[in-house]
């Protein structure tokens, strides 16, 4: 059977939303899956509202999550949940920001690797994958930070 | 499953790839959303890559490396091809022995873009040869068969890109797939199909359409076209993204995806239009398709005329085939893009709203200026109409209303077409004369931050001819040239566009402040280039 996971990330332009979805994609294409992600970033570096689809399983030919049948939507920051609320399905699972300790985390910019732990207890990938896309797909300087903020998440008292 | 010698790369990357692998002479071309990063990236795989002045320039540049045997790719967005119509559709008359690939990445949906023309219909309006990938994968080969065509057939290939190819990544294999061998370049004089006069161009035409034709007999037998077989109840006609929205909205129809869209396999068409009870062109944008293969004479359906308007996605395609009409769920509007806080622009809207200014604008980031708080600008074309327009509501309104025009224009702008609206200004200079305001934040911030012919740098940033706007201007025959700063002095530029308003002159008045998202960037370049010295 050809189940396809569908993910929807969201957010303000400049808060990290194109990371978080590469990171996605590259840990579904590590794993060894079809993957397609797609983005509408013309205007994202004016703070404008950005979101990004991420689509694997063992074969995916649209790269656009349909409206409503999005399994996992994250959102990076509040106000954006009802912008893209349309993206979930009735049984998706919502990842926000109010699911993540911000007082806990090295550096705040790293709220969008972070919510990726969170994400993270949801889906079959191995923390070595994680890590992996991560080191992938962020400098070298920031891999420590974003690292930890990924683990304080996933590893988080909280549950969604 | 494994993974194993792909790579996740979005649409653009790909086309970069492909022609590095190919070994392409130059790639030139000017940036525009979606197509920026495959100049850019290609620079970073190791290809000589250039920006140049606007698309014009790059297409002829191009033209010239193909005609010496070379091999090119020129990168526009769909409105850049506009700017480029006029050596598009003479080159298409033309012999060229390398490969001359014009990727057009058009706009559906308008995610940033003043328009959402559909540059299927210049293939057909200059006679050239396109090709339309659907994904990654695609983007990589085409583009290498596109180069392959070009050099068999010695004509221009169109390579059509839509924002979903460009900005989607997925899965893609360079090994395996053939890669042209290349030429060294060399000038081989054939002056009747290059020089086209009209004692040449006129054979030259009928040349086009013989080749065509052979063309699209090749297309018949060898183009990259796939046929899925299905039911036989439903059958899809599409290209490009659509195919991919297509294959999930309706698993069990059979579809002939089209790879080659000009000329079109209309053979293969027929064929396949006979073996399914019902026959429907699911297209993006303009119904090309539809119209083309219903001028054969062939039976198939249009989508609703509701799907022309922006993407087509799963859900969309879904409708189509139930021939669902019925209004479309409205999107919750996100929060929209806005001049960053410390923006040089923000400070000049604010003080042409004070002063009631009819406010002729043009196309960059200053274009947020049109949307609150600002709500400054009153009308906003193309790139570089800015200065025409305003000339042209001062030389049609009665004075006390065009003294309060003013053209708005930034930097990279003015290089891609302002310059000529000067030129227009010093030769018929309206009675009340004109103000232009030149934004000049040393960069052309809206598309990414590229650099132009004013910054003294290449597109990889090195040091290169600079071009000082001031001194353009001043030789240009305009007297009254002012550089300010307004956010240093808010008070003194209000005072000085009052001012100038006020004479019945030509004025120039450069507001210069860098961006403030590149300008860490600038002095990083700029000290790195002293240092190499
Ligand atoms: C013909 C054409 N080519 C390219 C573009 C894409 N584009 C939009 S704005 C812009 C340039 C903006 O640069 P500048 O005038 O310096 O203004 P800034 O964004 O820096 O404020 C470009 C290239 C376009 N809209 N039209
Ligand atoms: S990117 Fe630069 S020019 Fe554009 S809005 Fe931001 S500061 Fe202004």
């Amino acid at each position: 059977m050809n189940k396809i996971t569908n993910i929807v990330v969201a957010g303000l332009g400049g808060q990290g939303v194109l990371k978080a979805s590469d990171i996605i994609a590259d840990v579904a294409f590590l794993a060894g899956f079809d993957v397609k992600k797609s983005e509408t970033h013309g205007m994202s570096q004016r703070g404008g509202s950005v979101s990004s689809d991420i689509r694997f399983g063992e074969h995916v030919f649209s790269p656009m999550v349909p409206d409503g049948e999005a399994d996992f939507l994250v959102v990076l920051t509040a106000d954006q949940v009802e912008v893209n609320a349309a993206a979930l399905s009735s049984c998706g699972v919502l990842v926000e920001p109010s699911q993540v300790d911000e007082t806990k985390l090295g550096n705040k910019k790293s709220i969008n690797v972070a919510l990726l732990g969170t994400l993270s207890r949801h889906l079959k990938f191995s923390d070595e994958q994680w890590i992996e896309a991560i080191k992938r797909n962020l400098p070298e300087a920031l891999h420590a930070t974003n690292i930890e903020a990924f683990h304080t998440a996933k590893n988080a008292g909280v549950t969604s | 499953m494994d993974n194993k010698g792909k790579q996740l790369l979005n649409g653009d990357e790909a086309v970069a790839a492909a022609a590095f692998d190919a070994g392409i002479t130059l790639g030139t071309g000017y940036p525009g959303t979606p197509s920026t990063e495959i100049l850019e990236e290609f620079e970073r795989l190791g290809g000589h890559a250039q920006w140049a002045p606007n698309e014009k320039v790059a297409l002829e540049v191009g033209i010239g490396v193909a005609i010496a045997g070379g091999r090119t790719v020129v990168t526009m967005k769909h409105v850049g091809l506009n700017v480029a119509a006029d050596p598009l559709f003479t080159v298409a008359l033309m012999d060229i022995p390398g490969a001359l690939v014009i990727v057009s990445a058009d706009d559906p949906g308008m995610s940033s873009s003043q328009n959402e023309q559909d540059n299927r219909r210049y293939a057909v309006a200059a006679g050239v040869v396109m090709l339309e990938p659907s994904d990654a994968q695609e983007a990589y080969e085409f583009t290498l068969r596109a180069i392959e065509i070009a050099e068999c057939w010695h004509l221009p290939v169109m390579l059509r890109l839509t924002t979903r190819v460009c900005h989607s990544k997925t899965l893609v294999m360079r090994e395996g797939v053939s890669v042209p061998q290349s030429r060294v370049p060399e000038y081989v004089r054939n002056v009747s199909r290059r020089s086209m006069i009209p004692a040449n161009a006129r054979p030259a035409h009928k040349k086009l359409r013989e080749s065509l034709a052979q063309i699209a007999q090749w297309n018949e037998r060898s183009g990259p076209t796939e046929v899925i077989a299905g039911s036989g109840t439903l059958g899809i006609i599409t290209s490009g993204i659509s195919y991919q929205h297509v294959r999930e909205a309706a698993p069990e129809a059979s579809v002939l995806k089209i790879g080659m869209t000009h000329p079109l396999p209309m053979e293969t068409i027929e064929r396949f239009a006979a073996t399914v009870d019902r026959c429907i062109a699911i297209e993006e944008g303009d119904p090309y398709l539809y119209e083309a293969i219903r001028t054969a004479g062939i039976e198939v359906e249009d989508k609703p005329s509701m799907y022309r308007f922006g993407e087509l996605n799963i859900q969309r395609v879904r409708r189509i085939i139930a021939g669902d009409c019925s209004t479309e769920a409205k999107p919750v509007p996100g929060k929209p893009p806005a001049l960053c806080p410390g923006c040089p622009h923000r400070t000049v809207f604010t003080s042409l709203k004070a002063l009631n200014c009819i406010v002729s604008g043009d196309i960059g980031c200053y274009g947020l200026g049109v949307l609150p708080p600002f709500e400054a600008i009153d009308i906003s074309v193309c790139m570089g109409a800015s200065i025409g327009v305003g000339l042209g509501l001062r030389h049609a309104l009665a004075e006390p209303e065009a003294k309060r025009v003013i053209s708005v224009i930034g930097d990279g702008t003015f290089f891609h077409s302002g310059l000529t609206g000067i030129a227009e200004m010093v030769y018929n200079p309206p009675k009340t004369g004109h103000v232009v305001l030149l934004l000049d934040n040393g960069t052309t911030a809206m598309t990414g931050m590229q650099e132009h012919p004013g910054t003294g740098r290449t597109l990889d940033h090195h040091k290169t001819g600079k071009i000082l706007i001031e001194e353009v201007i001043k030789s240009m025959g305009i007297k009254n040239v002012h550089i300010v700063d307004a956010t240093r002095d808010p008070a003194a530029f209000e005072g000085l566009i009052q001012s100038s308003l006020d004479k019945s002159e030509l004025s120039v008045i450069i507001n210069r402040r860098p961006c403030l998202l590149a300008v860490k960037s600038i002095k990083e370049y700029e000290k790195c280039n002293e240092q190499n010295n």
